[in-house]
């Protein structure tokens, strides 16, 4: 009896032990902070995860949840925990344009000086902007991003075309490979290149954070770029389902003597297409007028910390771990990613891995930031519900018909 | 009393949810400001039914829920027939004529979609009629989402039908035959309206779960990016979890569950008016 009674409690205790482990909880004085990330495709992010879990000298343990693979689905995943007010995400991913959302609706903690000067130091000034809510910073930038014009030197004579136009031309006269790789699918990737064209020609699609823009004379000029493409022989016959893996593919097929995409198509294209590899060249990224300014999109991660966390010190001490130099490097090398901190596109070294570094510098100093604001989803579904497909844009009604969508989301009314 | 606890579950899982749910779409509510919920009566409503996104995505439902329903009821009439006349190996007939039921719809779509898709190499693009990328082809992605559907659902069409048909005794048809019917005149006549109770309830339940279709047309629709294929239940998905307006997502959840409301409310006045015995000859 008696040795029954003690197994009983033995196997009690031992459940419980095991119960509290699940529990993600502290084992052995070391805190398991959840990273929920992209899982970036080379697995630099994952990587990072592991090399600051033992950098952290067994304080802490960074476990790797992964969201999906695009921004859409990435945002539902961590919203839909966030506003059940899940205390189990610690440190998050956060696309540059979740800023103003997530900090409006308190699911993210802004930075305390002594780790947001941390932050600050060394880092670029347009992915700094894009962490920044209100004079506060609410994430730390991990890696930049934009988009620049690749071309195939052996299809394309010396420079590509400078302007929208002239490149829609060019590529719809080529007889081999007259395609330009563009995302125009109905997701995120139309309202950044809407955000760029519009921006080029010196517009705006917000006026302040809930005000509308979109003047008529920039916003025609955008819509009827997107028109015109979407119309060319230059358009992929499935221009409305890409986005930029699938141009990537495309690219990588040979079906484009252009694309207009990130950087990560460079370590890809080196791995699965040799033969575009070697001609592949890099140009900055098209402006809508002669000699006017190309506004870039500027994309990329912010490291956010959870409100809800029961670690939030750890997880600003792991969130800064998290972008260090070393990982950065490893987003840039092996995933193709820019980093944020400025040093590092100084070091020689750096520049030989990566020649197209000081482009993508050049861009990010006058980039076209999407704008901020807390109903930003709605925004961005409102355009390109709209202008999606390109090729059923209609000129003349289409910028009326913007307006009155954006400015029905900012109120967060319309179904859309 | 003693069926109290199973009514307090019965209020605990279906009326409260539901309750909610319609007093949400009776707010203007968002999540990303959950101080800022005000009630705004039967606003979402006549945002939704005013909206032509609405009428479009019903449209889209109504054409994928007629025309899959259509083809689930004769090809499972088929498979009904060859599994009630099977006489050697009729448990293997219905085992795998069972299997596409089995499988998991997400599944079941992302199978159907690789098959298909151009720019992700599947080996149906590109052959014959098919354009090389078919799913942004507006009629062959309803193709694509419909042969999903058909696929995975005739089989439960069929178990259902099978249970009809096994009320259909043998005597009749034996007599039938004596008097000179044809095979078809027999199934015609005899067995289907025999079967009538069986093949509605069958109807019933696959229209309304047609209805409700998310799963394959979202993941054949690229995740929910193609809005030539969007339906009503995507469109709910797109208020509630990419918004998180919970009045707009609410008031499309509850016009869906009022609309699935009348589909069972005609077949069930379509059941009550035709007892078997009524309506043969």
């Amino acid at each position: 009896m008696r040795s029954r009674l003690g197994s009983a409690v033995g196997a009690v205790v031992a459940t419980a032990a095991v119960l509290a482990g699940c529990g993600g909880g502290d084992d052995g004085g070391r805190v398991t902070l959840n990273f929920w990330a992209y899982n970036e495709p080379s697995g630099s992010f994952r990587a990072a995860a592991d090399r600051c879990t033992e950098q952290s000298d067994g304080r802490y343990r960074i476990a790797f949840n992964p969201l999906g693979n695009d921004p859409d689905t990435q945002r539902q995943s961590l919203v839909r925990r966030l506003a059940a007010k899940d205390s189990s995400i610690d440190i998050m991913s956060m696309d540059v344009i979740w800023t103003a959302e997530f900090a409006e609706a308190e699911w993210i903690k802004p930075w305390p000086e002594q780790f947001a000067s941390k932050v600050r130091e060394g880092t670029l000034e347009g992915p700094l902007q894009t962490a920044t809510y209100e004079d506060e910073l609410y994430a730390a930038p991990a890696n930049s991003n934009t988009q620049l014009l690749w071309y195939r030197k052996d299809l394309v004579d010396g420079e590509p075309p400078r302007t929208w136009d002239k490149l829609i031309d060019t590529a719809s006269e080529m007889e081999e490979g007259g395609q330009i790789e563009i995302q125009g699918a109905q997701y995120e990737g139309t309202t950044v290149l809407f955000n760029s064209l519009i921006q080029s020609a010196g517009g705006e699609i917000l006026d302040g954070p809930d005000k509308v823009g979109l003047e008529q004379e920039p916003t025609q000029k955008a819509v009827d770029v997107m028109a015109k493409f979407g119309r060319s022989p230059a358009a992929n016959p499935s221009l409305e389902n890409q986005k930029e893996d699938q141009g990537r593919l495309a690219f990588e097929q040979g079906q484009a003597a252009f694309q207009v995409n990130y950087p990560f198509i460079y370590p890809s294209a080196k791995d699965g297409a040799p033969e575009i590899f070697k001609n592949l060249g890099w140009a900055e990224y098209p402006s809508v007028e002669e000699g006017g300014p190309s506004k870039a999109p500027i994309g990329g991660f912010n490291w956010g910390v959870g409100n809800y966390t029961e670690h939030p010190e750890l997880a600003f001490e792991a969130a800064t771990c998290l972008r260090s130099d070393e990982n950065q490097r490893s987003f840039a090398l092996d995933g193709g990613l820019p980093p944020t901190l400025e040093a590092i596109y100084d070091d020689p070294k750096f520049e030989e891995q990566y020649p197209f570094g000081d482009l993508i510098r050049r861009q990010l100093d006058d980039p076209g930031v999407r704008p901020a604001s807390p109903l930003y989803a709605d925004v961005s579904l409102a355009i390109y519900k709209t202008l999606s497909p390109f090729s059923d844009i209609d000129t003349d009604t289409v910028v009326d018909a913007l307006r009155e969508r954006v400015s029905n989301a900012l109120k967060s009314q319309g179904l859309l | 009393m003693l069926c109290a606890p199973a009514i307090i579950v019965m209020i605990a899982v279906t009326a409260y949810p539901i309750g909610y749910s319609v007093y949400l779409s009776l707010l203007r509510a968002d999540l990303r400001f959950p101080n800022d919920n005000e009630f705004v009566g039967l606003d979402n409503y006549v945002t939704v039914l005013s909206s032509s996104l609405w009428w479009n995505d019903v449209f889209h439902t109504v054409v994928i829920m007629v025309v899959s329903v259509a083809l689930e009821l004769v090809l499972g009439m088929l498979l009904a027939l060859v599994m009630h006349r099977a006489l050697f190996g009729r448990g293997l007939v219905r085992t795998s004529a069972l299997i596409p039921y089995g499988i998991v719809t997400v599944v079941a779509a992302f199978a159907w979609r690789l098959a298909w898709s151009g720019t992700e190499g599947g080996f149906l693009a590109g052959i014959g009629p098919i354009p090389d990328d078919p799913l942004t082809d507006t009629f062959w992605t309803y193709v694509v989402v419909i042969g999903t559907e058909v696929w995975k659902t005739t089989p439960f069409m069929a178990l259902l039908l099978l249970a009809g048909l096994a009320l259909v005794s043998d005597e009749l048809h034996e007599a039938a035959r004596v008097d000179g019917a044809n095979a078809w005149q027999r199934f015609w006549s005899i067995t289907v309206p025999l079967m009538r109770p069986a093949i509605l309830v069958a109807l019933l339940f696959r229209t309304l779960d047609a209805f409700r279709i998310f799963d394959s047309a979202y993941i054949i629709g690229l995740n929910g990016t193609n809005p030539k294929i969007e339906t009503v239940s995507i469109l709910g998905y797109n208020q509630l979890l990419n918004r998180l307006n919970l009045g707009l997502g609410s008031a499309v959840s509850v016009l869906i569950f009022l609309m699935v409301m009348l589909i069972a409310l005609v077949f069930i006045k379509g059941l009550g008016t035709s007892s078997p015995g009524a309506q043969s000859r």
